[in-house]
């Protein structure tokens, strides 16, 4: 990430290719450590079974081995399937995945884009992957695909409401959508008058917060929303029908966007990249390479609640997830933009 | 920082940008003319999709950076979801579904020449060869004010409008 220090002096392909290499780098290796950390081990740990241990050591190589599990398999196509829109439906998942790390920042100069437009982007391109996970419902000829495509869209839909108006509250209180501006402001803030530890906006929008980790988990399809894909229903959903490398790409986009959103939520509600470290200013050239080092922990810590909440739930019911949505969750951010606006001009 | 690359602004030649105009502009048309030829319905709203991000790139050409991110968030990611939605929930057979390009084609052609026409002659009509100088990025703040101050009074209107069609809405779907 110390490269991207120097962009400035770069040509835009060069300035490019870089951008694009770390956002795969970004995306798969999160992903990666997300499955083994979260996945193989923990959640072993907590079904008091041993997990993988034998590939390399603490099996830390099995992740090598399960990839190279799904390359070796047969890419099936169902034979009733709409071949162009079955092969592509995971990389419009993907693709979404792909665009949102780019408005995450990792440090003062560690950026992908720096735009004005930052979390609203970020909304905009994680909605695109509903019609992704359409194409693959439909595209299957599978009843259950059809199914498990439907409601996931309409949890999606569900769900993304409450997503945008807790990120609101934020923008209300950090006064810009910029991603890197919002860092600012919360290194920059102080808890009535002593700015020890800045104002991470989990201490005054946690209500915000708690809203906008419940949305992501649904929007996620993590149980305990995971209707979509309910094994005990659906077989897998949408993903019933896919088999080896496309069934790997949804299956690396639901834990690689499981990492962005969660570092999406540090940005918003724990400071991002930025930590109360005495003696290091906010535009300290070290930032670039520690900055990304304190948004993994971070993230790491949000995706754990994640996978807490998503290994030791029941599911819910669909018409209870609809009522959460609707009639808790939407009432509640509303409020929170109010009380923060009218907070706002208050103080 | 925007997202679209800029060539220096000392020509007033964008030859990229004049490039991937024709390039997208091209495929939005091609785009077009599938989702209205198309026997299948939820490939016709998958290529409005096509349509609909090549407009949102015309306007990052333009620099109105919001309006090309709302155009994303709220065609792609709301209306053409709502389309398909609504399309599987109904009749999402798998083949070609001849039924859909009836009759009313020749119909539908006259209409659609005759609107291109409409607006084409009130778009030249109304700036003929003014041209339309974009430094840079529409700033999220430049727009907020102007829709906060100048142009209050519409927007007003239009959110006061759609609250009553989401109303209408409801008052149509509920049977009791």
């Amino acid at each position: 990430m110390t490269d991207v220090a120097i962009l400035g002096e770069l040509a835009y392909w060069q300035q490019t290719g870089i951008r694009v290499g770390v956002g795969l780098a970004a995306v798969l290796l999160v992903a990666g450590t997300l499955v083994y950390v979260h996945l193989f081990k923990l959640v072993s740990f907590m079904q008091s079974r041993l997990g993988p241990m034998e590939a390399g050591p603490f099996g830390s190589l099995q992740l090598l081995a399960e990839v190279g599990k799904f390359l070796q398999k047969e890419d099936i196509f169902p034979r009733k399937a709409d071949r162009f829109v079955f092969a592509a439906a995971p990389f419009v998942v993907l693709m979404s995945t792909f665009l949102l790390v780019v408005v995450v920042p990792g440090g003062p100069d560690a950026w992908f884009i720096n735009s004005e437009l930052g979390i609203y982007l970020a909304m905009a391109v994680s909605s695109v992957s509903v019609i992704g996970i359409l194409m693959a419902g439909w595209g299957s000829a599978s009843k259950y695909s059809l199914l498990g495509g439907l409601r996931a869209t309409g949890q999606l839909i569900a769900y993304e409401l409450p997503l945008i108006l807790a990120v609101m509250g934020v923008v209300i209180q950090a006064e810009t959508m910029n991603m890197q501006g919002i860092v600012q402001a919360q290194a920059d803030g102080e808890i009535f008058g002593w700015g020890g530890i800045g104002n991470p906006y989990i201490l005054t929008q946690f209500v915000a917060f708690v809203i906008f980790m419940i949305a992501m988990q649904a929007e996620l399809t993590q149980t305990p929303f995971d209707m979509p894909i309910a094994e005990s229903e659906l077989v897998t959903g949408y993903m019933t029908e896919y088999s080896g490398m496309r069934f790997l790409l949804f299956f690396i986009g639901e834990f690689a966007t499981a990492g962005v959103f969660s570092a999406i939520a540090s940005v918003l509600f724990l400071g991002g990249w930025w930590a109360p470290i005495p003696g290091l200013g906010f535009d300290d050239n070290v930032w670039n390479l520690l900055g990304p080092l304190v948004l993994v922990t971070k993230v790491v810590v949000l995706t754990f609640i994640i996978f807490w909440a998503r290994f030791s739930l029941p599911r819910f019911r669909e018409d209870q997830l609809q009522q959460l949505a609707w009639k808790v969750l939407i009432p509640l951010s509303l409020a929170n933009i109010v009380v923060t606006a009218v907070l706002k001009i208050v103080f | 920082m925007q997202l679209l690359a800029q060539v220096s602004s000392e020509t007033d030649l964008y030859v990229a940008q004049n490039i991937f105009f024709a390039v997208i502009a091209g495929t939005m048309i091609y785009a077009a003319f599938r989702v209205v030829t198309t026997a299948n319905v939820v490939h016709a709203a998958l290529w409005l999709v096509v349509v609909l991000a090549g407009v949102a790139v015309q306007f990052l050409f333009l620099g109105a950076e919001f309006v090309a991110v709302t155009q994303v968030l709220v065609y792609i990611g709301a209306v053409i979801v709502l389309f398909l939605f609504g399309v599987m929930l109904t009749r999402a057979s798998m083949g070609d579904d001849e039924t859909v390009a009836g009759e009313k084609r020749a119909m539908a052609a006259i209409v659609g020449v005759l609107l291109f026409a409409v607006m084409a002659v009130a778009l030249v009509d109304s700036f003929e060869d003014t041209r339309v100088d974009i430094d840079g990025p529409q700033g999220v703040v430049e727009v907020s004010d102007a829709i906060f101050s100048q142009y209050i009074v519409p927007f007003e209107a239009v959110s006061v409008l759609l609250l009553a069609a989401l109303i209408g809405a409801i008052v149509v779907a509920r049977k009791d």
